[in-house]
């Protein structure tokens, strides 16, 4: 493909992408132009597809061909970040935001709203974007998408994941076509340079100097790497990147190739996302048909090539050597530092590896200047950042928002607040590797040094939150269990470490804790930092560590009087029946899995029924009579 | 090997010899080859291990030392439906071990474990990135979400009722 070939594709399908980036008035006159009164954008992420959005997209092309509607284009996208409402379905230009889509739903909306003529469908759309004088707003202008600033997810749910034409009409592939024909490989890290981008993986190592190094390194073969293992559990920024905008990564990892002297690309993606390797897979073999991939790229005379690894499951191998080490072959254990991969990386060859939300933001940055990219964010840490929003929070979902936006704005403006009317106790940020912000500290401007500073730390971007429902301590044993099945044995202060710290948390969660246990704690936490290996040991007390600084009294409620302050940990929690509350209608006895509940004698004044009773032998506390009693008769103590 | 029954098929042992052919000239091959092997024949059996350690070269441990390093490979079969709970810190804070706890209840067995008629397995996992419907469980592809432990049993009783039928 030449470049002249590249421009007519995306002047081909330029005003069809920009109905969706304009609305209302402006947006009806473009959509004119393209020949299609309107768009249906479908969502066909993860999350979507578990809820059936594949039915409704089938509907929906069914419904249209009955009622003779020709001029609806229906658009298969990627992600758009609120997989809870899902399936999502958004209808251009107007930017109707229809939530919670069943297949008899887009049969309704394809009679009343896409024939001529047709009208939104109020009782359908989110209800976020009806107003109470029964306005109607676009999605563009609900409080959870207006505060986000969309540049790694600028093209996730807008276009279609599987045509790499609408990709280049979205602007995809405008940044290799810049850097092959202007740039030199020094202009284009010098660029990453001064944007001042850092990894978005977790420990945020600055992109550009990572690339100089490799470029330094001496070498005829070299490599790029994109890590899409995307391991810390409740992040799925990458995961619905890659569903989205695929091509943004294989085209920011061929300007890697460029900038540093490499030809081959490895993306390792984990195995247990199966839609964002079909799409990948899709994305390589369209860029390799267009000659966007593969020999005399654009036919400037570069070559670069990726190839696919997938990953199985081991959530050590997301750093960056253990990768390596699995992307050859063998079990995935990391490697001593120095040499760094820079010098000394996959196959013992100089080699650089970015996470899939670094790579997402090369392509703006090229476009738009290293210094617009630098105005954004903090001083230390620009642009943007992903967060995925999940646990106790009203809209769970994928933000991006500038750095050194604060938590307060994230969780209530962006998330609408903690549901269920509860309170909230504190946010948990980067996974397993880091720790609990509590509820004081809500203010923080987030960036990566603030995070480093209250203990916590950027990660790849999972955000947590946790309601007083919550026990910290639980919270904390939760990550040690999952770090003593992840570490990977190669190094003793963390195999041997992390089994010890969930030891003495499990004690202290059963109430057999001491107060030496905390100061022991203590100790050894801060050997493993010093000691461990890999970024996995030495991170893996954080969780601990950030918990018993801002939570001390509840690991002190544990130990000293044998209480759960949240009322979570089983060992120290038993169930009661209010005789006097109980009014028999014996819904706890029916679920009760164990059938550790019977009727008794006794019959409360006012009530005609006997009431019930927990026989504590057989209970095991699984809490079903709890959630289930709408007269608050059972009690957890 | 031909008289063992963990081999598998003539069909399976053929098409795990092609993908041994066809994959080892590629750097790093040992992790798809597993992968491929896994898909053929449910899990990986000592047997094929050996087979794909003959085919490449290389020795039994170090093929055994991977296949026991990943948690996607098993070397123990797995049911015809495979539950996978995800236990992902989204899924955790929304209640993920009660739903493991009422799976294992409703099948009577425990995590990692197999019914005895080789119809159900149990296993957990971490995130697979849905945390939007947490808590979630997965019945082989299908994805089940926003789950409580009443409706999980329901979702793991419509699977008993069709095995019923069938």
């Amino acid at each position: 493909m030449t470049i002249q070939e590249l421009d007519a594709i995306r002047q081909k399908k330029k005003d069809l992408i920009a109905v969706r980036r304009i609305v209302r008035e402006q947006g009806e006159k473009l959509a004119e132009k393209t020949g299609y009164r309107k768009q249906v954008l479908v969502c066909g992420g993860t999350g979507c597809t578990s809820s059936h959005s594949k039915q409704v997209i089938e509907q929906l092309e069914k419904s249209c061909k009955e009622l003779g509607i020709d001029d609806v284009l229906i658009v298969k996208t990627g992600c758009f970040g609120l997989c809870a409402l899902g399936p999502i379905m958004i209808v251009y230009p107007e930017g109707a935001f229809y939530a919670q889509m069943t297949p008899e739903h887009a049969k309704t909306v394809a009679e009343k709203h896409l024939v001529k003529g047709g009208e939104i469908v109020k009782e359908l759309l989110y209800s976020g974007t009806v107003m109470k004088d029964g306005s109607i707003i676009p999605f563009a202008e609900t409080p959870f998408y207006k505060k986000q600033m969309r540049i790694a997810l600028r093209n996730c749910g807008m276009i279609a994941a599987e045509d790499i034409d609408e990709a280049i009409a979205a602007g995809d592939y405008a940044a290799i076509e810049k850097v092959l024909t202007t740039m030199t490989p020094d202009d284009v890290i010098d660029t990453m340079l001064k944007s001042g981008l850092r990894g978005r993986g977790g420990a945020g190592f600055p992109t550009g100097r990572k690339w100089a190094f490799a470029k330094a390194s001496q070498g005829d073969v070299k490599y790029v790497c994109c890590n899409a293992d995307e391991g810390d559990p409740g992040a799925f920024m990458d995961r619905s990147v890659l569903e989205g905008d695929p091509h943004c990564v294989l085209e920011a990892m061929t300007i890697a190739g460029y900038a540093i002297g490499a030809h081959q690309g490895y993306i390792y993606v984990r195995a247990e996302y199966p839609i964002a390797v079909q799409r990948l897979r899709i994305a390589i073999d369209q860029a390799h048909k267009y000659g966007l991939l593969g020999k005399n790229i654009l036919g400037q005379g570069f070559d670069f090539d990726i190839d696919l690894r997938l990953g199985a499951g081991a959530f050590v191998c997301g750093e960056e050597t253990a990768l390596m080490t699995s992307i050859e072959g063998h079990r995935g254990e990391p490697r001593p530092r120095p040499p760094f991969p820079a010098v000394k990386g996959l196959f013992e060859k100089p080699t650089i590896l970015n996470n899939v939300e670094t790579w997402a933001n090369v392509n703006p940055i090229i476009m738009n200047g290293a210094d617009w990219y630098a105005g954004i964010g903090t001083q230390g840490s620009t642009g943007t950042k992903v967060f995925a929003l999940g646990g106790k929070i009203t809209n769970v979902g994928l933000v991006e928002v500038p750095m050194g936006t604060t938590l307060r704005e994230i969780i209530e403006e962006i998330g609408g607040g903690i549901p269920n009317g509860k309170k909230f106790k504190a946010a948990q940020t980067g996974g397993p590797s880091g720790g609990c912000i509590p509820a004081s500290l809500i203010d923080t401007p987030i960036d990566f040094d603030n995070l480093a500073k209250i203990g916590s730390m950027m990660g790849s971007g999972g955000l947590i939150v946790l309601d007083e429902d919550t026990c910290m301590v639980d919270i904390a044993k939760f990550y040690l269990e999952f770090t003593v099945d992840e570490s990977c044995g190669k190094c003793t202060p963390c195999r041997i470490g992390t089994k010890r710290l969930l030891q003495l948390l499990t004690k202290i969660t059963e109430g057999k804790g001491t107060p030496e246990d905390l100061d022991k704690i203590q100790a050894l936490a801060e050997h493993m930092k010093a000691s461990s290996l890999c970024a996995l040991g030495q991170t893996a007390p954080n969780p601990i560590l950030s918990t018993l600084h801002h939570f001390r009294n509840e690991y002190e409620d544990h130990i000293y009087n044998h209480h759960c302050t949240a009322g979570v940990c089983k060992a120290l929690l038993s169930y009661h029946i209010d005789k006097d509350k109980c009014i028999g209608c014996g819904l706890c006895a029916k679920n009760c899995p164990v059938n550790a509940i019977t009727r008794t004698d006794y019959i409360a004044p006012g009530h005609k029924l006997g009431s019930f009773e927990i026989d504590p032998n057989k209970c095991i506390k699984c809490g079903v009579c709890f959630s289930n009693c709408k007269f608050k008769a059972v009690e957890k103590k | 090997m031909e008289h063992c029954a963990a081999c598998g098929t003539a069909e399976q042992q053929a098409k795990l010899k092609a993908v041994i052919e066809e994959s080892r000239s590629t750097p790093g091959c040992l992790m798809h080859i597993l992968q491929e092997a896994q898909g053929i024949y449910g899990y990986l059996p000592i047997e094929v291990q050996k087979t794909i350690a003959k085919g490449l070269g290389i020795s039994l441990s170090e093929v055994y030392g991977v296949a026991t390093f990943y948690s996607q490979f098993s070397l123990k079969p797995k049911g015809k439906h495979k539950i996978n709970v995800c236990l992902g810190t989204a899924c955790y804070v929304k209640g993920g071990d009660k739903i493991l706890e009422a799976v294992e209840q409703e099948l009577g067995i425990k995590c990692g474990e197999c019914t005895a008629d080789g119809l159900f397995s149990i296993d957990s996992c971490r995130c697979v990135g849905a945390c939007g419907l947490a808590p979630v469980i997965m019945v082989g592809e299908e994805v089940y979400g926003k789950l409580t432990p009443e409706k999980v049993r329901e979702v793991i009783r419509k699977y008993k009722d069709e095995e019923a039928k069938a």
